[in-house]
């Protein structure tokens, strides 16, 4: 199954489930979803459930808070993260907020979907990476699924949780396949990072896509060099599955930390100080961090793709751990 | 600057004597609460911004009176007056502005964004606009649940300005969703007026475009607003239009505690402040019949007593704790755990929702130590930093 057909299928059971679920986002019914995550539900919901929205981001986030403040639990899908941008002040400043400044009084069971990543030409206004910007937000949950499976069972849990959850995809990834399980109970909690391959001599943790070049380049690492490397796929930025992957630091005394965003402020900024403090003693390398280029996404094809990180930066990084310290 | 004074049209009718006298209680209760809340500010009780809507008690009055029980109001960060004319607790208003344990929010929101789920009465919110979709989805919810309740959503003039505004009533009237948007148009935007922040001056006209029709009411008569606003919630709940209602009313303090008025003349707050709403409904009861002026005096002493043990209450009610900062971010379920927040006021992070676990010691200095500096740190967008003597009113 593929990781879009993995989310339809989360979406699908959700709303069999639980008839207080509506879908409401820009070209997800007629036109089937920009991605095709949406496909068929319209024809199968109804317009009732399965809602086409005016190109109005920020309004249509701030009426699935609302919805949610008062018993509904909306699916809102943005068209891109960037397009996401647009509505920070109803993500920021009332779905995270609400509960915390009406002291308790109300939740916000709210799921924001929205896709991420470069790699198909589209310039710098729809091929960002910013999970490190929801993830810098108390009062959001953050989801960056890497596999079907993943997509899937997240999703479910999203729709049940009763935080608002930012839900962030991956442009590739959706037409990437994985086995998924059937089961309409099957969901991945929030908070369980994954081991995607033990290893004793690295950690690398990949966050969405980065888990899968994270694991590629592990291939080379063991094959190549003789390093064996243990991959980590938070699955969700908060919660934070942080003791697992201080687990594995205390293992392997190595980490690199890859991801699509941004350097400054970025997720392995934050997980660098994070594990630093808490594991110094066990590290016998400086933590390495591969990430995006630290430039607006330019959309010549070569450019573009030096600008986000592949295996031979990952590869570079962890032998970088091995070598003697200047 | 041109005089947008509110239509003075003969008196509206007036309402059953009972419904009238109540009406009059409410109005009074918000006046003297705020004037209140204004000294509590100057003393420093109250930190940050705090919004008076002196001068505007007709049109909260008038309106909220519109709705049932089982519907929805959302305000804005000038929300005291909805609070109290909702029926929240006077006592739990006081305490939410001196920050305190019982509050309304538990003295996490403060004057801007008070709340009371149990009123219905769904919150005053810090970003201009920022409520309006917020009112559409309370609507939608009602809606789709096939609840019969509609939605009453003020905002100020100054929010017909931002992208939520257009946006939310296309959705709105796209969606025949049960609500009413209500400007509360007291001709100024913080400081800048009508004329200078908005091309179309009769706001009312100013949802037309988006599919949403448009109703006046005299903002400082209370059975106006109350017949304009009850007509407009019944085309909202019966034929699933949104209408949009323009409150031409009027607000006698600055825009914040920290306002010198330089944005307007003496000459036109007095010539506003002759349509006093408090008092011109005051004297119409009396007039009428309804009321003696003995018995209003007794009304505004009872008032007066009603907020010294608003300001008692609060005074006495604790400080939150340092335990609790942490509390409430998230709903903590049994099906997720990890790291939500971190908390790095120690050399060593911890879980921030693990707070109450920690060891006592290990925390920074309580909120006491910070309670002192009262005021507002100047951080905020909205307005400049108050003082204690920038609210030196001339009543």
């Amino acid at each position: 199954m593929r990781y879009r057909e993995a989310l339809n299928a989360a979406l699908r059971e959700e709303m069999e489930r639980d008839p207080d679920v509506l879908l409401m986002g820009e070209d997800i019914g007629v036109f089937n979803g920009a991605f095709k995550v949406t496909a068929g539900l319209l024809d199968e919901f109804g317009e009732r459930r399965v809602r086409d929205t005016p190109i109005s981001e920020n309004t249509i986030v701030g009426m699935g808070v609302g919805a949610a403040m008062t018993g509904l639990r909306p699916v809102v899908e943005l068209m891109t993260i960037n397009f996401s941008l647009l509505a920070m002040d109803q993500i920021v400043n009332h779905a995270a907020s609400i509960r915390y400044m009406f002291g308790g009084q109300v939740k916000v069971p709210l799921v924001v979907r929205m896709p991420q990543g470069a790699g198909h030409q589209l310039g710098p206004t729809h091929s960002h990476s910013w999970e490190a910007l929801y993830l810098h937000v108390p009062g959001l949950l953050v989801a960056v699924p890497t596999t079907a499976a993943d997509a899937k069972g997240l999703l479910k849990s999203a729709i049940r949780d009763d935080n608002p959850v930012v839900f962030i995809e991956h442009e590739y990834l959706y037409g990437q396949r994985g086995e998924v399980p059937d089961d309409e109970d099957f969901t991945v909690r929030f908070g369980e990072a994954a081991i995607r391959r033990e290893g004793s001599d690295v950690t690398i943790v990949g966050i969405s896509r980065m888990a899968l070049t994270a694991a590629r380049a592990a291939k080379t690492l063991s094959e190549e060099h003789g390093i064996e490397s243990e991959i980590i796929d938070p699955r969700t930025l908060r919660p934070l599955d942080l003791d697992t992957i201080l687990t594995s630091v205390r293992k392997t005394n190595r980490l690199v930390i890859v991801e699509e965003g941004w350097p400054h402020g970025g997720v392995g900024a934050n997980l660098a100080a994070l594990v630093q403090e808490q594991a110094f003693d066990d590290l016998d390398a400086p933590i390495q961090r591969v990430t995006g280029a630290d430039v607006p996404m330019p959309y010549s094809k070569p450019l573009e793709q030096i600008a986000f990180p592949h295996e031979p930066q990952v590869i570079d990084a962890v032998v970088a751990t091995f070598k003697d310290r200047p | 600057m041109t005089e947008r004074v509110a239509p003075s049209t003969d008196p509206s009718e007036l309402p059953e004597p009972d419904v009238a006298i109540e009406w009059l209680r409410t109005m009074m209760l918000i006046r003297r609460f705020e004037e209140r809340a204004g000294e509590m500010y100057a003393k420093a009780k109250v930190g940050g911004f705090l919004h008076l809507a002196i001068g505007e008690e007709a049109t909260i009055v008038g309106s909220t009176r519109a709705l049932r029980d089982q519907d929805y109001l959302i305000s804005t960060y000038r929300s005291h007056g909805h609070a109290l004319a909702r029926g929240s607790d006077p006592d739990r208003v006081m305490a939410e502005l001196f920050g305190r344990v019982d509050g309304l929010c538990r003295g996490r929101g403060g004057s801007m964004h008070m709340f009371d789920l149990e009123k219905r009465f769904m919150g005053g919110y810090g970003i201009v606009g920022g409520n309006l979709p917020l009112a559409a989805g309370f609507a939608l919810a009602s809606d789709y649940l096939g609840l019969d309740e509609a939605t009453l959503c003020q905002f100020g003039d100054g929010a017909s300005n931002q992208g939520t505004f257009g946006e939310t009533m296309n959705l709105a009237a796209l969606w025949s969703l049960p609500v009413v948007f209500m400007i509360t148009n007291n001709q100024f935007g913080m400081g800048t007026a009508l004329e200078r922040h908005s091309a179309v001056t009769d706001l009312l006209r100013k949802g037309e475009g988006f599919g949403v029709p448009g109703m006046r009411c005299d903002g400082m008569d209370i059975a106006d607003t109350y017949k304009v606003t009850t007509e407009a919630l019944k085309i909202a709940r019966e034929e699933r239009q949104p209408v949009l209602v323009e409150a031409v009313t009027y607000r006698f303090r600055g825009h914040s505690m920290a306002d010198p008025e330089e944005y307007r003349t003496k000459e036109q707050v007095d010539e506003w402040r002759k349509r006093d709403p408090l008092a011109v409904f005051g004297d119409q009861l009396v007039q009428a019949g309804i009321l003696g002026e003995d018995e209003r005096e007794t009304m505004d002493r009872e008032t007066v007593e009603r907020i010294d043990q608003a300001v008692a209450f609060a005074d006495a009610s604790p400080h939150p704790s340092p335990n609790d900062l942490y509390d409430d971010i998230y709903v903590l379920g049994d099906q997720v755990r990890g790291w939500y927040s971190v908390d790095e006021r120690t050399p060593t992070p911890h879980r921030g929702e693990d707070e109450h676990g920690m060891d006592r010691a290990d925390l920074p200095q309580s909120a006491e130590h910070a309670e002192a500096s009262g005021g507002d740190d100047g951080g905020g967008a909205a307005a400049p930093t108050p003082t204690d003597d920038a609210q030196r009113d001339e009543d």
